[in-house]
């Protein structure tokens, strides 16, 4: 039981920027969206590889909205449900640029890196 | 995290509710999504319902996260320790009672000693740059103020050659209390009045609240008299009046002129003659006092950048030049100066008593947090169910401690609050000790830094007895624990094994208490017991005031009236009249054998008291040879002098001293008589030299009439002021004040630090004797099972009894052998606080061990009477 926490909790620091990126980013794509839409957009690009408890895409909403990154208000879907809609907001586009750049340059170096040992190996 | 989020955080803190709510609706709606789009790929409501709810992946489980994600989760978690502790305490009253109790008075005694130690040693004083200043006196004086001072040449001189000092300024220090009287408004009134250096208050830096500072015409020969009021008599005498500035008051018939008022702030008794008000500054005329002989004690401020070290260099090169009296030229080479820092002058003779009080109140934290220590074991016995079934739950060591630790600071803080109220009373009352003769005591309050310090205090506290318990506690088996409680007994043999380490190093640390306090206190007896060549029960003195027009013929007159008149009162045993006092005055004039040859500083002044006839009677003294005073002594016939004991054998050592020729102040005098010594300054210290002149050959300052009876001060006082009045109707209300008052007086910093150690090691016993009854106490109701079986099996109550008590003296002779060991290396040193006791002294050591010894037996006794009273039928069916 111990670990199973222990790995979670892994799982869960190794997610946690990232998540917020991705909610950025599908903001950025979709315009205003509500919780249960970010997150079934984000299992349907990711091809269902990210394992996502959709529970916790609260926390990094308001995680994001208590940065002033994403703004959220209450409104109607499509199919005239009440639902908690979050919006870009300028602060939240700048840091979205921010962090994209980041993701490029580190998986860029990543790859270089990797792509390096390999190379070694083989000689 | 960026500012704002950490606002939002901390709002979101304070609106749980609403949150909660928010975050309940949106998963609602989140999960209405969910079932609907499971519904339209064809699954059944039950199924759907089921899916999205897995996909969720738990409501409760994500609003914890998002909690987490916008509030602040470890205030949640120290509120949620918190609403646990005051649980607990709540259930256990008397417990976190004593506790708390316990903390406040350790607490308390610790941040008022602080405060102490904080407004004596550690404060600057309450000057402008006041480690600037410094305290200039003579190096080598032997014999009293008038060996340590300066005359008007000497300081003058001084003044214009150094290049250390930006100022140097100097007051008269021979005054008396109750120098001058307020007159020209009925009655006159006695107040004491200083005599300052004209740039005393520039130089200390001290602006007046009111008016201005002394002018240099105002020190002039001649000049208009002046007089600068201190804050605490304008309040009184003037009610605050402003308009006093600039306005004349008569004193000693005189009139002068006030010029302005001190600011509240300048207590010049507190910093420079502890226990004694002064009511006003009058300059000092320079010119009026060169011949007056050694008058000022120096004080000077450095110039920026000059250390203290340079200016000792310098004065040792000017000090030989000066000049006793430019006058006289061989007057020259006597003096020497040591420079130290004005603080180290004011309370550098405290450091070493106030830093022992400080280590005896951390002693009592000690004793109290091994003592809360103890407790708190003996609630882990009864907790340890507790504590298994939430280690049990998954609540991981580091929490378990967290909580303990939360309980011991929540106690700790409780106390704190508790003590701080304690120390507030306690320097408040110190502050207004106003006759207590330690300086700076004034200023002795609770402040910021004592805060701080409490805080400290408080922590430490809480940390000391809550991590030992806390260790123990979380590191139980789990295991062990639940079975070990399940049978009620053996609960802990390694348990009750610390329990008794912890009430022995109890017993040890109230051992050296105990001893540090039985050692001053034996001192602080035999100070008392001291012969001080008087007797100052049933002697009282009062200041006496006439007019005798510098006639010495006509002051013989009134002295001798005076006499007369007061020795008819029924009552009055003796009377005599003496300028000054032992313990009150100290002046001291040169005194040689004539016609005997002596190395240059050789021979010590001998302080001087002008006095009367009855004098030595009326003090209780004793004429060991020759004769006393008697109203033959004229002016004009033979003059004469009494020495003390130590004088007369230095002086004359093989001859007999009496009808021997002496010479003082260029006089001839004959010796008639030889005196007991007496402690002239201090009880600590053996007198030095003494001669006594009489009033009717010597020029007296001042009279005080002193009186031995057996009846009290108050009945005498009206009859005695009634006979001075019929004498002199301008005689001033002066009290009548018991010799005694000046003892007291004398011994007041000793008494102060006595009964302090004394408070704190009765504090300390008790303490302990609480920790010894609960050991024995728990261990007995641990051991009522086995008690029970004994008895059935046929062990009497006496033996039971024998047995625990056996157990206690265990216990009390472990920690009292310890105890003394380690009291030897702390009685070493204290060695220089004890006053003809030896730091071994058989008494305090052996008193504190049969103290503790029986306390121990005491707190032992009463649990013992409860074991012997086991039923053995209810304890073994207990089970």
């Amino acid at each position: 039981m111990c670990h199973t926490v222990a790995m979670s909790q892994e799982k869960l620091d190794l997610l946690q920027g990232t998540l917020d990126v991705m909610v950025l980013q599908t903001l950025a794509v979709m315009g205003a969206q509500h919780g249960y839409g970010i997150a079934r957009r984000i299992e349907q690009v990711s091809g269902n590889q990210v394992l996502l408890n959709q529970g916790t895409i609260y926390a990094s909403l308001v995680r994001l909205q208590q940065r002033g990154w994403i703004s959220a208000a209450w409104g109607t879907s499509d199919n005239n449900r009440k639902a908690k809609f979050y919006a870009l907001t300028k602060a939240g586009r700048k840091q979205l640029a921010t962090e994209t750049a980041h993701w490029e340059r580190l998986s860029g170096v990543m790859g270089r890196v990797l792509g390096m040992q390999r190379e070694e190996a083989e000689s | 995290m960026n500012f704002r989020q950490i606002v939002q955080r901390a709002l979101a803190f304070f609106r749980k509710k609403p949150w909660d709510r928010d975050f309940d609706a949106e998963a609602a709606s989140h999960l209405d999504f969910a079932i609907e789009e499971n519904i339209r790929v064809g699954l059944a409501p039950e199924e759907a319902r089921r899916q999205a709810l897995v996909r969720f992946g738990g409501v409760q489980q994500s609003r914890e996260k998002h909690r987490e994600a916008r509030g602040l989760p470890w205030l949640d978690s120290v509120m949620q320790d918190l609403r646990y502790t005051f649980r607990t305490l709540r259930r256990d009253r008397s417990f976190a009672l004593v506790a708390v109790l316990m903390l406040g008075l350790g607490i308390g005694a610790n941040v008022a000693v602080f405060s102490v130690v904080n407004g004596i040693l550690l404060r600057p004083l309450p000057l402008h740059n006041p480690e600037r200043l410094v305290w200039i006196e003579s190096a080598t004086g032997r014999s009293g103020l008038s060996s340590l001072t300066y005359s008007v040449d000497a300081y003058e001189e001084f003044r214009e050659r150094n290049r250390a000092l930006q100022s140097v300024t100097g007051y008269f220090p021979f005054t008396s209390p109750d120098n001058v009287n307020l007159t020209g408004h009925g009655e006159p009134l006695p107040f004491t009045s200083i005599t300052v250096v004209g740039n005393f208050f520039r130089t200390l830096g001290v602006q007046p609240r009111l008016g201005r500072l002394f002018t240099a015409e105002e020190t002039q020969k001649n000049g208009r008299p002046a007089v600068l009021l201190a804050y605490p008599f304008w309040k009184r005498q003037f009610a605050g009046d402003p308009k006093i500035v600039g306005s004349t008051i008569d004193l000693n018939d005189q009139p002068v002129i006030v010029v302005g008022v001190l600011p509240k702030s300048f207590d010049f008794g507190t910093i420079f003659s502890p226990g004694e008000k002064v009511d006003m500054f009058v300059p000092a005329i320079l010119d009026n006092m060169r011949d007056w002989g050694n008058v000022f004690t120096m004080i000077g401020r450095l110039k920026p950048g000059v250390s203290l070290t340079q200016a000792q260099a310098e004065a040792n090169i000017l000090a030989p030049g000066l000049y006793f009296n430019v006058k006289y030229p061989d007057s020259k080479g006597f003096y020497t100066m040591k420079v130290r820092a004005l603080k180290q002058y004011v309370s550098g003779k405290l450091r070493r008593p106030l830093i022992v009080l400080w280590c005896a109140v951390g002693f009592i934290l000690l004793i109290v947090c091994v003592n809360l220590s103890n407790l708190l074991l003996a609630r882990a016995a009864s907790r340890s169910k507790e504590f298994a079934m939430r280690s049990a739950l998954g609540a991981g060591r580091g929490r378990l401690i967290r909580q303990l630790l939360t309980e011991s600071l929540v106690l700790a803080v409780a106390g704190a609050v508790i003590g701080l109220g304690i120390a507030y009373a306690i320097t408040a009352y110190l502050a207004h000790q106003g006759s207590l003769a330690l300086p700076l005591l004034d200023s002795v309050r609770v402040d910021g830094a004592a805060l701080a310090w409490t805080v400290l205090v408080a922590v430490a506290a809480a940390l000391l007895f809550g991590l030992l318990p806390g260790f123990r506690m979380s590191g139980q088996d789990v295991q062990t624990s639940l079975k070990d409680m399940s049978h009620g007994m053996s609960a802990g043999r390694s348990h009750q094994r610390l329990r008794s380490a912890l009430v022995i190093s109890e017993l040890a640390l109230a051992c050296v208490l105990l001893v540090g306090a039985g050692l001053l206190l034996h001192s602080f007896l035999r100070l008392l017991d001291v012969d001080l060549g008087f007797q100052p029960s049933h002697a009282a003195a009062i200041k006496v005031d006439y007019n005798d027009g510098n006639n010495a013929a006509k002051r013989t007159a009134i002295l001798h009236e005076i006499l007369r008149r007061v020795e008819a009162i029924p009552g009055i045993e003796a009377a005599g009249i003496s300028d000054n006092l032992p313990l009150e005055g100290n002046r001291s004039w040169g005194l040689r054998a004539k016609g005997k040859q002596y190395r240059h500083g050789e021979l010590p002044g001998a302080f001087v008291y002008i006095i009367t006839p009855g004098y030595f009677q009326a003090m209780g003294m004793h004429l060991l040879e020759g004769r006393a005073f008697n109203w033959g002594d004229r002016n004009g016939s033979q003059p004469v002098v009494i020495v003390n004991e130590k004088a007369a054998h230095y002086l004359w050592p093989h001859e007999n001293p009496i009808g021997q020729m002496a010479v003082t102040g260029g006089r001839d005098i004959r010796l008639v008589g030889v005196v007991s010594n007496v402690r002239q300054s201090s009880l600590e210290k053996q007198g030095g030299w003494q001669m006594y002149l009489p009033a009717s050959q010597a020029g007296p300052a001042g009279a005080n009439l002193v009186v031995r009876s057996k009846l009290p001060v108050s009945a005498l006082a009206p009859s005695i002021m009634h006979t001075l009045r019929s004498i002199n109707p301008q005689q001033p209300s002066t009290q009548l004040r018991p010799i005694e008052a000046d003892v007291d007086h004398a011994v007041s910093p000793r008494r102060f630090f006595v009964s302090l150690v004394s408070a704190f090691a009765a504090f300390g016993l008790l303490l302990a004797a609480l920790g010894i009854f609960g050991v024995i106490s728990y261990s007995v109701t641990q051991r009522t099972h086995e008690i029970g079986i004994r008895m059935a099996l046929g062990a009497t109550a006496g033996l039971v009894q024998a047995n625990v008590l056996s157990q206690t003296l265990r216990l009390a002779v472990i920690g009292v052998a310890l105890g003394t060991i380690a009291s030897f290396a702390v009685a070493r040193l204290i060695a220089s606080l004890l006053f003809e006791t030896a730091p071994t002294d058989p008494v305090a050591f052996a008193g504190t061990i049969a103290l503790l010894g029986l306390t121990a037996l005491l707190a032992g006794w009463i649990p013992a009477r409860r074991a012997s009273r086991v039923d053995p039928m209810t304890a073994l069916r207990a089970n």
